[in-house]
């Protein structure tokens, strides 16, 4: 009879905004195994781990760590319990080393001064007592994402942990650092530990995953072995319904060249390049898919493109007109629409309306005022026809925009930025971190926006969506173009892998073919 | 119930709740000072009522006080927490006088908006220095304009005894504002007069401006998230610039009403009036909303008067009264005050309509 190391009893946690995030979640875990947690965004897997870490305090329910109940109040309580967690966004000082990472916060000391050889001791006796091999010595900023991934989960070891939460671990890693990872949380189950494995990767699921629980719309609505029960069947556990996320679309017709990217180069405030020199060309018609894990120079592109960063070199050009030194107001008159990556900062203004969020790039014109005073009628008008448009689940127009799920959120970005006939689209992770449904609904809007005449950039790093969306892409590896591939369906994922981590790289020639006139 | 509506009505509760506990906790501080706690706190609020000139010295500290607290909703609601008020009122209020004395000869009408276009003008500059420092080198707006509050009233100061100090009168006084100049009082019996119409004409324009205007538009978004605002084509320095303009042209505004309504001479020397300040409380008490200013005044004014009152009437000291004012903006301002009980409330009805929900599947 395995034990139970852990046991979540009927847990509820309401949201300040009378979101009902987990509703009698109950999850039961075994010592040394590698559990499940599955579930749609929004489903309320994060909220329930929030809750046992000790960021979020359940309404109801409770909590016991070998048999006994415990009160989780903070991180430092969760930790003293034996919970470690490795979060999403990593939570590590870059500009420090790995041992002076893992030691933050619990530092040795030697004559009451900070003893830096004992740290590299203690982070190197847990790198090779783990196998997670990773160098004491080296700065964070240096290391890649899935080195990162690695310290995050020695500062949990050290630090004691019995019980390992991994909140989607692989979202940022390539097909290569994924399989990297599975072996050494193998091999941190055989050494006894408890791995908690949050992920709506089904093919992940089964490869890694002992048992699992499903979570829909903050209830637990099954548990299994995982050898006990098919792909299929998880995922129809995890909707509700048999899911199609495959989006129909022809094959592109792209004409005349709209986006002109040349010689482009963008700093940061420190002077370190960050795109170098890069060309290429969206056209009339097509999507032109940046594949790359996260911070390889694709989001400096599309603030570029949209006027939010200046450039030092190079030049953009939509329709001919350069948009050097024009305000983001020209820009967007120009037809350049954006969704940003990052939906709370840009996307809306989380306080106000649906309404005031969907014609703030609008409201000035003629169209919308009546002598001094805005058209209210024509406003509400237009808002409501977005809202019936894009399925945008909320109360009234007035609803603030923070009430909504995420995924009626960037329903929301969307309705607006899909609704002023753009000529360009630059989609910078439009469907991060939002459930299925809004998924499909917006890579068919992407896909129909095409088809009306649009040029699409899609940046995106979940491989899936560049590559079932693209019609061809570009990799993006530090700053650079590394592979451009005039047919996106020609390219198995394993092989854009490589040219996202820089192993495999084009030529010269190659890459210029993606820079049309 | 959505949690808006919750949200909503718990607001009012949460206001009248702030001003309950604050009053409770008065009464308490009162008996430690008062021989008949309960006839002063009685004096306290019915007294202002009790008189014909009481409520008119009411609606004479609410005039100047609606001017200055528009002019916060204003730039508060662009999140431009520029203090000038204070100092623009004070030097409007100066130049207008001064303006008003050296130009004797004009007739009524044109010299009085004269008199209110200097004032207008004199705080649009005034509150134009703490804002281009801020757009152009990102110098934090709360303390230059702070700062600039002390020139400002330094520049005043100088005015008035090198200017136009009339040395005849036994004072720190200037020359007697022509009578042609001042408002009409427009209730016998008690001093308020015709600028009271236009601080409520200000607020009311304000409101339609914040909330029906394009202009309106983009300052509430510039408030609500300054990045979504730039990343949607809005010009954050632009709005940044004229919330600030507009602050200090109403504060400015306010200080020449205030002075062709209320005084004979200008007499501030040395020492700000303060009603800067009280327009930041009524703004906070109106939640930055315009149309809200003129009962956020009203109850300051009130606190104000009746406190003024039970000084007078009763053996408790004016001092205290501050001690009310600070509870109540502290209570009504403090964000998380009652929290619990309103996560409370939100919890259950989530509750409630999940179950209805289950209910009806």
């Amino acid at each position: 009879m395995p034990e139970e190391i852990l046991l979540m009893d009927k847990i509820t946690k309401v949201y300040p905004n009378g979101f009902v995030a987990n509703k009698d979640v109950t999850l039961s875990i075994n010592k040394g195994e590698i559990h499940a947690l599955v579930g749609e965004n929004g489903a309320g897997k994060s909220t329930l781990m929030k809750v046992l870490f000790g960021i979020e305090q359940p309404e109801e329910g409770k909590i016991y760590i070998k048999g006994k109940e415990v009160k989780i109040n903070n991180p430092l309580e969760a930790i003293a319990n034996g919970v470690g967690m490795v979060h999403q966004h990593f939570m590590l000082v870059p500009s420090l080393t790995v041992a002076e990472n893992v030691v933050l916060g619990m530092e040795p000391k030697k004559n009451g001064l900070f003893d830096f050889e004992e740290a590299v001791r203690i982070t190197e006796e847990a790198v090779n007592k783990y196998n997670l091999k990773v160098s004491a010595r080296a700065k964070v900023e240096d290391l890649p994402v899935g080195f990162k991934q690695k310290v995050e989960i020695i500062k949990a070891l050290v630090r004691g942990a019995e019980i390992l939460i991994l909140d989607e671990p692989t979202a940022v890693l390539t097909p290569q650092e994924t399989a990297e990872l599975f072996v050494e949380l193998k091999h941190l189950r055989d050494q006894g530990h408890t791995i908690v494995f949050i992920s709506h990767k089904l093919n992940e699921i089964k490869e890694l995953c002992d048992r699992l629980t499903v979570l829909r719309l903050g209830k637990s609505v099954g548990k299994a072995i995982v050898a006990d029960v098919t792909e299929q069947e998880i995922s129809k556990m995890m909707v509700g319904r048999d899911v199609v996320l495959k989006v129909e679309k022809t094959k592109a017709e792209p004409k005349e060249t709209v986006l002109k990217v040349r010689d482009l180069r963008i700093a940061s405030d420190t002077g370190r390049t960050i795109v170098d020199n890069i060309s290429f060309s969206v056209r009339k018609g097509e999507i032109l898919g940046v594949a790359g894990v996260e911070g390889n120079g694709q989001s400096q592109i599309s603030e570029a493109i949209t006027g939010l960063l200046g450039f030092q070199n190079g030049s953009i050009t939509v329709n001919g007109v350069d948009v050097k030194g024009k305000s983001i107001r020209r820009i967007r008159e120009m037809g350049v629409s954006h969704v940003s990556e990052d939906r709370m900062t840009y996307g809306v203004a989380a306080t106000s309306g649906v309404k005031d969020n969907v014609i703030s790039d609008r409201y000035y014109k003629k169209e919308f005022n009546k002598g001094l005073l805005m058209d209210k009628k024509k406003i509400e008008d237009l808002s409501d026809r977005l809202i019936k448009e894009f399925l945008i689940k909320c109360d009234d127009r007035d609803r603030a925009v923070k009430m909504l799920s995420g995924g009626n959120m960037q329903k929301v970005v969307v309705a607006r930025e899909f609704s002023n006939n753009p000529k360009l689209v630059i989609a910078n992770q439009p469907t991060r971190g939002i459930d299925v449904g809004a998924t499909e609904f917006i890579r068919k809007r992407l896909v129909e926006l095409r088809d009306e005449g649009t040029a699409v950039l899609l940046i995106s790093a979940d491989l899936n969506e560049v590559l079932e969306l693209s019609d061809s892409l570009i990799v993006m590896n530090e700053g650079h173009i590394a592979a451009y591939i005039p047919d996106a369906s020609s390219i198995s994922d394993m092989e854009l892998g490589e040219y996202m981590l820089g192993v495999k790289k084009q030529t010269p020639e190659e890459i210029a073919r993606v820079a049309y006139d | 119930m959505t949690s808006k509506q919750i949200e909503r009505r718990f607001d009012a509760f949460k206001t009248f709740m702030a001003i309950a506990i604050a009053l409770g906790i008065a009464f308490i501080v009162i008996s430690f000072v008062s021989e008949s706690p309960v006839e002063a706190i009685a004096t306290f609020i019915t007294g202002p009522l009790q008189r014909k000139s009481r409520i008119g010295n009411i609606l004479e500290m609410m005039t100047p006080i609606m001017f200055t607290g528009t002019a916060i909703c204003i730039m508060y609601q662009a999140n431009q927490f520029n203090m000038i008020g204070e100092g623009a009122f004070l030097i409007a209020a100066n130049l207008t006088t001064w303006f008003a004395v050296t130009h004797e000869t004009w007739s009524g009408l044109p010299l009085q908006i004269a008199c209110l276009r200097v004032g207008i003008v004199t705080g649009v500059v005034a509150a134009f220095i703490p804002a281009i420092l801020k757009v152009k080198f990102k110098a934090n707006e709360v303390v230059s304009s702070i700062m600039m509050n002390y020139i400002l009233l330094n520049v005043s100061n100088y005015i008035l005894y090198y200017k136009m100090r009339d040395t005849v009168s036994g004072q720190q006084a200037s020359y007697k504002i022509p009578e042609r100049a001042k408002f009409a009082k427009i209730w016998t019996g008690t001093r308020v007069h015709t600028g009271i119409f236009i601080a409520l004409a200000v607020a009311v324009l304000m409101y339609f401006f914040i909330y029906r205007t394009k202009w309106g538009y983009a300052i509430r978004m510039v408030g609500a998230n300054a990045n979504f605002a730039k990343y949607s084509g809005i010009s954050i320095v632009s709005v940044a610039m004229a919330t600030q303009l507009i602050g200090g042209a109403i504060a400015g505004l306010g200080g020449s009403v205030e002075m062709l309504g209320m005084y004979d001479r200008f007499i501030w020397y040395g020492t700000q009036p303060g009603y800067g300040f009280d327009g930041i409380m009524v703004g906070v008490l109106a939640k930055n909303n315009p149309i809200l200013v003129p009962l956020a005044a009203f109850f300051l004014a009130y606190m104000r008067i009746g406190a003024d009152v039970m000084n007078r009437m009763s053996d408790v000291p004016i001092e205290f009264v501050d001690v009310v004012q600070g509870l109540i903006i502290m209570f009504v301002a403090a964000e998380m005050f009652l929290s619990k009980y309103k996560h409370k409330l939100i919890v259950n009805n989530a509750k409630k309509q999940l179950e209805a929900k289950e209910a009806a599947e």
